[in-house]
């Protein structure tokens, strides 16, 4: 996906790259991504989708088949020290020393990436994070949540300029995700680039500044969130009628219906966030013309459902419309699996 | 050079041992006495002298050898595999370190151990045998140059090992039966002539021969060559280590 508006030279640069496991999977199928200087961006994507193997090789972890990676305008092979002087990364598995007390754990990251030791760094960092009265515990001795914080003050014990965050807040408490997204927007203001993947599509609604969507190994969208929002406002309120209408009666011309289902099915799409939803009104309007409904129901498009659409959309290839449709979940989108 | 991260894993790795100092210091000093109370006092003082030597003193370059051999291994190896086991390893891999730094960090910190262990296990032996030691210096210098080329000798077994049986296989299965037979306990010249030459096939001989030349003045080869199957060894595992961080075998996929 080509970004249209690129303000300055992107802080991450990646082109053309694919990676091909021992076994012969192929995880990503050449990837191309900028990602802004100081923006959050949020990658969404279903397991398997090669979200993690991009992060691995921005990161070092994994050696890409193909493909080049800047980082800050170094080469991410060539120019490694430089690139990952830069990033900070907090992986989805929660992989920790058992028996480091949590400040030696964070000291210890500072030191490996090659920054003199700050005491007073490392514990504003663990006070960020509420850590600062676990500090001589050992790791073995926390909580899942606790332990995703210290690996969070790990990835910033040495200041990078961009942190990865791969699934964040997976079997994350309420109030720690909250405050985890404070500590991320603490973290923008301050001029760090923030790439997060996530499965709550509310977390990357409310944080993310772009919102990329990969699957198969592809990016197949790379978009503005606020552009998404615009989608996401929609609300639909679909009727089953009694009888079948031949059209639209034009007493219902100003609420934009759509008839389908052989005129079994009203579709009324409106913005949920608007003051007035025209529901009410339209409701009315349907008695006084003695419009008979069997059923109603209202669904939200979600991101989550333009996600699954659009991943969906990819693995059926064409027909778009037809495939959507039947992949869409009744009801809200809690029903997510 | 990094030394920021080569100290932050060297002292991570040091302070590692620290909490385990019992099992990695009581532990092979105990046995090390057993030995002495063994085959030291115990059959030792039945037998002749060898080569002018107190059985008992005789055995002490080897036995330090033999534990030397087997805590540098098990040290180096469970240094990195561990961290591979439990994941913690990406926080290296994505570290601004080169692989020479990586090396220097988990090996030095290995052979540190190794060294240490072995001067403790010499005082432990002095208590039991009088020692005199012919070449201090070059003592120390085999310590170390020993202790370093089996450490790195256990990276590569950690790298390589996909489970904890196999990190104990090389060094129950190979080292320990070539140091039993590589001279620990006896001198080659004691074999018969035939065995004497498949011993020399045994790469721990030369090693230990010229770790006991320093203390006694002679052993089984010149210590020229033992020197040499030292840097050999070294030269080759360093040869081996950079080819696993080239290609990034069992290491990054």
């Amino acid at each position: 996906m080509k970004d249209t508006n690129m303000p300055g030279d992107p802080i991450i640069a990646v082109r053309g790259l694919t990676k091909t496991y021992e076994g012969g999977f192929q995880a990503l199928k050449g990837v191309d991504l900028d990602i802004r200087k100081g923006e959050i961006f949020a990658l969404l994507g279903p397991n398997g989708a090669g979200k993690t193997t991009l992060i691995n090789i921005i990161c070092g972890i994994v050696t890409p088949s193909e493909g080049t990676v800047t980082v800050g305008g170094y080469d991410h092979q060539k120019q490694y020290r430089e690139a990952r002087k830069l990033i900070g990364l907090v992986p989805q598995e929660l992989h920790t020393d058992a028996f480091e007390s949590v400040w030696a754990t964070t000291n210890f990251s500072r030191g490996l990436f090659g920054k003199a030791p700050d005491p007073a760094h490392i514990e504003k960092v663990l006070k960020d994070l509420s850590l600062w009265d676990k500090q001589k515990a050992r790791i073995m001795m926390l909580s899942g949540g606790m332990k995703r914080r210290v690996m969070i003050a790990k990835a910033l014990s040495h200041e990078p300029a961009i942190l990865f965050l791969d699934e964040p807040t997976a079997g994350v408490d309420v109030e720690l995700r909250r405050d985890m997204w404070a500590m991320v927007r603490k973290l923008r203001e301050s001029g760090v680039t923030i790439i997060l993947t996530t499965h709550y599509i509310e977390e990357a609604e409310q944080m993310a500044d772009r919102i990329g969507v990969i699957s198969k190994g592809e990016i197949i969208l790379v978009e503005e969130k606020a552009d998404l929002i615009e989608k996401l406002g929609k609300k639909e309120l679909r009727l089953s009628l009694q009888e079948p209408l031949s059209a639209v009666p034009p007493e219902l011309a100003e609420w934009k219906l759509e008839l389908g289902q052989d005129g079994h099915l009203l579709t009324y799409t409106f913005d949920s966030q608007a003051e007035r939803t025209g529901v009410p009104s339209l409701m009315r309007r349907l008695a006084d013309l003695n419009i008979g409904f069997a059923d109603i129901e209202t669904r939200q498009s979600s991101l989550e459902e333009i996600f699954v659409n659009l991943v969906h959309d990819q693995n059926a290839g064409q027909n778009a419309d037809q495939t959507a449709d039947a992949s869409l979940p009744d009801g809200e989108k809690d029903s997510r699996p | 050079m990094n030394l920021h991260s080569i100290w932050a894993i060297y002292r991570f790795e040091m302070a590692r041992s620290v909490r385990t100092l019992w099992q990695s210091l009581i532990t092979p000093v105990v046995s090390t006495s057993l030995y002495f109370v063994v085959f030291g006092a115990a059959i030792g003082s039945r037998m002749p002298p060898v080569e002018g030597v107190d059985y008992g003193a005789f055995i002490v370059p080897g036995l330090i050898m033999m534990t030397l051999f087997t805590t540098s291994i098990f040290n180096a190896s469970f240094g990195i595999y561990f961290p591979k086991f439990t994941g913690t390893i990406y926080e290296v891999l994505s570290a601004p370190i080169s692989f020479l730094e990586i090396v220097l960090a988990y090996v030095g910190a290995a052979a540190t151990k190794s060294v240490v262990l072995g001067l403790v296990i010499l005082l432990t032996a002095s208590f039991f045998v009088d020692l005199d030691i012919v070449h201090p210096l070059w003592m120390v210098a085999f310590l170390v140059m020993i202790s370093a080329a089996f450490s790195l000798f256990g990276f590569i077994i950690g790298i390589w090992a996909k489970g904890f049986e196999q990190l104990n296989m090389i060094p129950m299965l190979i080292v320990m039966p070539l140091a039993f037979l590589g001279g620990a306990f006896y001198s080659v010249t004691m074999l018969p002539a035939f065995w004497q030459k498949v011993a020399l096939f045994n790469p721990v001989v030369y090693l230990i021969s010229g770790f006991r030349w320093s203390f006694y003045g002679n052993g089984d080869v010149p210590v020229e060559i033992s020197l040499a199957a030292v840097a050999i060894f070294f030269g080759v595992c360093l040869a081996v280590t950079w080819w696993i961080f080239k290609t990034g075998y069992r290491l990054k996929s």
